[in-house]
């Protein structure tokens, strides 16, 4: 160890040395649950679209669709349900400060996430495995409450999350809360553009995702119904509500540069409160000037307030303990996602179009490029605006009231919790993946028939089955 | 109010423990049940009564921390504090219990399915031992209200220990007995003869722990131990009557009831513990369910949220119940 680094270590461990290891065993948690959030609560609503297009046309495609899909669910409501646990016990293991004061407050919000979290597993367990005997149309009822207790649930997540932005609804007297008023801190300020944009972002992800899958296949010569279709019932809601979470995002940022100018000064590159603020494109900020970006005089000014003369205010507004770290991080977050926004925004356009003149999807293959590529560009740009929120809003865990310096864990070890669970997530990642692709071969070899007992030889199925037999 | 969450969280407890802990005790059901051939039969059983409700039972866990850390902040983050380790590691185990039985279900080839289901099956020991140790520890009184930091002694006493095995062969004892009456309910003779031997074996290893746990209990914390012999009386001799009734219709040929009968004698265990602490939370400190660092509208809060889980979860687990009783999820 350099004589520098231990210099700076000393440092970080007289103000308490847990707290980057705990930001980033939190970071790498939660960027993990958040995807597998994101469709948990879009996917059953995909399914059953999907199915309802069965039911209702006799579509015998996408019934399949739906059933294959619905395994699919199952696999990643489990994996969903295990990381989002063990982000429960991250709340206590990693943020006593911030349970120990604020449990009470951004606790009541959880406990409404709590009834939807039930409800959504209950009728997973009877839509997942009620295929077989429950009647049609039955059978699609019971998977509609998994739909919606995904999106209330999410809302109630999103209600803490947002309350950390802009916490209101309750008295403080010291370090006790004396009163609370779950009302305002379930719909606080930030909860109004924070809900529509994440639910938003859960729906584009999830219809990007699958669209992108099939949208694979066909770039490998698979142009058959089924792919088209599977494409299909992913891409138009997700292409459909691009340009509504384009509308919630701007909204959202300008409801930013009043409640958190921080933040969206580091957003936008704006150092210094004043009118006629330039937007920067791109762009790293350092020694108090940018590289490398492209700078268009007013507009930023023009965006919050439609006026050139706008007064944008600048990081200069807090002393610079107050501001966030790496402002040109949070910056090219912001662009990315934005500029993923628009690029989803113009391949819904351009299969808008192909529809509207010649009732088809675009047979260029750059548009299955991109096609294939939506998902994980929906996937980039929900990550980099959860960057942008949690990190904007550094070194507050809650806005102005709790520092996460104070809110982390002081027990040792959390290097080690890091590194573990780095080791775990990834082999469970790397085995979520695997297993998906193995039952995509699976439906390709025309087998469809789940194995019917754990552990035991197999009922006779031809394909695989067979050279495990010889094995 | 503050008594109601306390009683919300019991319940919360209990519910988790007879549902979700059967749940765990079927992974240990599974682990020792012998090899790919013969132990096809109650693996198949177990891998079927757990798959269509495993999430849902296991939603109780959430819940109970939900209403732990926003009813009782300052006593969540002294038990966080200092039993960091054994947290994690039930945190561990449920991460590797859901994904190995989940992934169990999708592979196909034989030497994948038995990978993925030891990760399952070893993994259903981790949670309701360590969850023992940490429970085990809060009653020894080895949590301290201004706990900064973790502690290994905290729950590595003995009675904590034996909390932590208590609570692997308690699950697997509702597991096999439950497993029993669905074997027998289906008519499957030598599969109920499996489970009931395995359900007789575990309601004596069961009592036994209990016992020595409470033998350990009366040196660590002899205040508790007065209170589970004296006003948690009742509940003690239910719970001892229930565990003796199983046992004595279970060697009876008789498996009618006896889910009802196990579960309650469980219950009445969770109960009996609460009654004995009321009203503290953290033994030995000044903790109690009032003072714990949450005003009187969170209590009201939570009571109404609980009352709008009964409105909705009630209805809705007893379709996912029957639905299952009637063998429609498969």
């Amino acid at each position: 160890m350099s004589l520098g680094s231990g210099v700076v270590l000393l440092a970080a461990g007289q103000m308490n040395g847990e707290v980057v290891p705990a930001r980033a065993q939190m970071a790498t948690t939660l960027g993990f649950h958040i995807i597998l959030a994101c469709l948990g609560i879009a996917l059953p609503s995909v399914v059953l679209l999907a199915e309802f297009i069965g039911l209702r046309r006799n579509d015998e495609t996408a019934t399949l669709l739906a059933r294959r899909w619905s395994q699919v669910m199952g696999v990643l409501l489990a994996v969903g349900a295990i990381t989002g646990t063990v982000l429960s016990f991250e709340m206590g293991l990693l943020w006593p400060g911030l349970m120990r004061r604020y449990g009470a407050v951004l606790g009541l919000p959880f406990g409404v996430e709590g009834v939807f979290f039930f409800l959504e597993a209950i009728f997973a367990g009877i839509y997942l495995w009620g295929w077989k005997r429950l009647p049609g149309w039955t059978h699609f009822w019971s998977g509609v409450p998994i739909a919606l207790s995904g999106i209330l649930g999410a809302m109630s997540v999103i209600a803490v999350n947002s309350w950390m932005n802009q916490p209101g609804g309750f008295t403080q007297r010291g370090a006790t809360i004396t009163s609370v008023n779950p009302w305002q801190v379930y719909f606080n300020h930030a909860a109004l553009y924070e809900m529509p944009h994440m639910i938003l972002a859960a729906y584009m992800v999830t219809g990007f995702v699958v669209a992108g899958v099939y949208a694979a296949g066909v770039l490998r010569g698979r142009r058959d119904r089924y792919h088209y279709e599977g494409f299909a019932i992913g891409f138009v809601p997700a292409a459909i509500l691009t340009p509504f979470q384009i509308f919630v995002g701007d909204t959202a940022a300008r409801a930013i540069a009043r409640d958190q100018p921080v933040k969206f000064a580091s957003m936008e590159y704006v150092p210094r409160t004043s009118r006629h603020v330039a937007e920067w494109i791109g762009g790293v900020y350092a020694n108090g000037r940018v590289y490398a970006g492209l700078k268009i005089p007013d507009l930023d000014s023009l965006l919050v307030g439609f006026s050139p003369g706008t007064k944008v205010t600048g990081w200069d507004s807090v002393p610079p303990a107050e501001r966030p770290p790496v402002v040109w991080l949070l910056h090219l977050c912001f662009d990315v996602m934005v500029g993923m926004g628009f690029l989803l925004l113009l391949a819904g356009l351009w299969a808008a179009w192909e529809w509207w003149r010649h009732r088809r999807l675009p047979k260029h293959r750059l548009f299955w490029l991109a096609g294939a590529l939506s998902g994980v560009a929906a996937i980039v740009a929900m990550e980099s605006g959860w960057v942008v929120t949690e990190v904007g809003r550094q070194p507050w865990v809650v806005y102005r009231l709790q520092t996460t310096t104070a809110a982390a864990t002081t027990n040792g070890g959390v290097l080690t919790s890091l590194t573990l669970i780095i080791v775990m997530y990834a082999v469970l990642g790397a085995a979520t993946i695997l297993i998906l692709r193995m039952l995509a071969r699976r439906w390709r070899a025309g087998a469809d028939q789940e194995t019917a007992v754990p552990y035991g030889p197999p009922p006779s199925l031809p394909g695989e089955r067979a050279s495990q037999a010889e094995s | 109010m503050a008594d109601a969450v306390g009683g919300i969280l019991l319940a919360g407890i209990t519910l988790y423990a007879v549902l979700g802990g059967a749940d765990f005790g079927g992974g240990l059901w599974d682990l020792l049940a012998g090899t790919a051939q013969r132990g096809q039969a109650p693996r198949a059983l177990i891998d079927e009564t757990i798959t269509p409700v495993w999430e849902a039972n296991h939603v109780w866990l959430v819940f109970d921390l939900v209403i732990f850390w926003t009813a009782f902040p300052h006593a969540f983050t002294a038990v966080m504090n200092t039993l960091a380790l054994p947290l994690w590691l039930s945190a561990a185990g449920i991460v590797l219990r859901g994904a190995g039985f989940a992934f169990r279900k999708e592979v196909t080839r034989l030497a994948l399915q038995r990978v993925t289901g030891a990760v399952f099956a070893f993994s259903s020991l981790l949670t309701p031992f360590f969850m023992g140790t940490v429970i085990g520890a809060i009653a020894t009184g080895a949590v301290r209200d201004d706990a900064s930091h973790a502690s290994l002694a905290a729950w590595t006493s003995p009675t904590a220990l034996l909390a932590g095995l208590l609570f692997v062969t308690a699950c697997g004892y509702l597991a096999a007995v439950y497993l029993t009456s669905e074997a027998a309910r289906r008519g499957e003779r030598q599969l109920r003869k499996y489970f009931l031997r395995r359900a007789q074996a575990a309601a004596i290893v069961a009592g036994a722990l209990s016992l020595a746990t409470l033998v350990a209990l009366h040196g660590a914390n002899p205040g508790l131990f007065g209170h589970l012999t004296g006003r948690a009386l009742p509940l003690m001799i239910l719970a001892g009557v229930c565990g003796l009734a199983v046992l004595a219709l279970l060697t009876a040929g008789r498996t009618k009831g006896t889910r009802v009968v196990a579960a309650l004698g469980v219950s009445a265990v969770v109960w009996g513990w609460g009654v004995a602490q009321y009203p503290v939370l953290l033994p030995g400190t000044p903790v109690t369910l009032t003072n714990s660092g949450a005003p009187q509208a969170t209590y009201g809060a939570l009571v109404v949220v609980f009352g709008a889980a009964i409105v909705l979860l009630g209805p809705s687990f007893a379709l996912l119940f029957s639905l299952q009783h009637r063998r429609m999820l498969r």
